[in-house]
């Protein structure tokens, strides 16, 4: 049982394990650049706690929490 | 205008733009938000373009000229977008144009400080089409934070062009309009590099080909085609306007695959 992006704290870096999202939502995180093994780290959380900003890829992405629910990393 | 049979559909690209004469060639314009795609446009057309919508839909679409050695070259900037498996209304419009456009090149813009990102969209067009040209934009802003590219390096593995600019000075735009002339006039052969998958789906591709390629999408690339019907991506409409069998056969391929 994995942990999810949405639970990993601020300042941490961990690896994209799987997707648990389907349909579009799979394909967006995908494109994104969350795919399997790709190394994500939690970058800041905005001031009410969502959404949070990941580095993924050379890019900075926001995701909502209900988002980063979807992958689970390690 | 609402939508009406003749602002929507696949016929819809066949006829574009007030301004076209028959001896333009059509270039598109794509790539990810961001990339400074509107600069590159806006440094080729100058003043020489026009917004408006895309038909039947929101999204905005703004087209120009500009002239290079003699030949007119018409730009259409398709929306930014970071895929094209239609995510969204954008996306989905800039599919359409790639898949069914009438165009002769399609410059896909990247940004150099974020390559790998950028390249998804790259090698998704690349595999619909070998007429493209890559232009790395942002090669100030790469410079700044340390990051160099190695163009040629990249062209070899893309097997296309590749341009370096940074549209905002002004500069790389003449190696972009000479390349873009190069795969217009078919002076040069692209050989996109071509992505193969694993054993399985490799072989379903090669079942769906035999079937695409006895029907008639004339200009659709026949292995994105089979990849799309795998992907179980709904092309009922695109069936729809062709009067074709194929979308039985991807039911039946998709059933085939599930059980198998």
């Amino acid at each position: 049982m994995f942990l999810s992006l949405a639970d990993t704290p601020v300042g941490q870096e961990r690896h994209v394990e799987s997707l648990s999202a389907t349909g579009i939502m799979r394909r967006r995180l995908l494109d994104l650049g969350f795919v399997p093994g790709a190394p994500v780290s939690v970058v800041r959380k905005a001031p009410l706690g969502d959404p949070t900003a990941y580095l993924i890829r050379g890019a900075i992405i926001a995701l909502r929490k209900e988002e980063a629910a979807f992958i689970q990393v390690k | 205008m609402g939508l009406s049979h003749r602002s929507t559909g696949v016929t819809v690209f066949k006829e574009e733009g007030a301004k076209r004469r028959g001896t333009d060639y059509i270039v598109a314009l794509a790539g990810n938000p961001n990339t400074g795609k509107s600069t590159v446009f806006n440094a080729l057309t100058g003043l020489n373009q026009h917004t408006g919508n895309w038909p039947g839909k929101t999204v905005l679409r703004a087209e120009g000229y500009y002239k290079h050695q003699g030949q007119e070259y018409l730009l259409i900037d398709l929306p930014g977008t970071y895929s094209l498996f239609a995510n969204s209304v954008e996306e989905q419009v800039a599919r359409d144009f790639i898949c069914f456009g009438n165009y002769q090149v399609i410059i896909v813009v990247v940004d150099a400080t974020c390559l790998e990102r950028n390249l998804n969209l790259a090698l998704q067009v690349l595999e619909m089409t070998s007429k493209v040209v890559i232009c790395v934009n942002l090669l100030d802003e790469a410079k700044r934070k340390g990051i160099k590219i190695d163009l040629s390096a990249l062209s070899e593995e893309l097997g296309v062009p590749v341009v370096g600019t940074n549209a905002r000075e002004g500069v790389g735009l003449e190696q972009l309009k000479t390349a873009v002339k190069k795969v217009a006039s078919g002076s040069i052969a692209a050989e996109p590099r071509k992505i193969t998958y694993d054993l399985e789906i490799e072989s379903a591709i090669s079942d769906l080909l035999t079937k695409i390629e006895t029907n008639s999408f004339t200009h659709i690339n026949p292995r994105w085609l089979a990849l799309r019907l795998l992907e179980g991506e709904d092309l009922l409409q695109l069936g729809k306007e062709a009067k074709n069998p194929v979308v039985t056969e991807h039911n039946k391929t998709k059933v085939a695959l599930l059980e198998g």
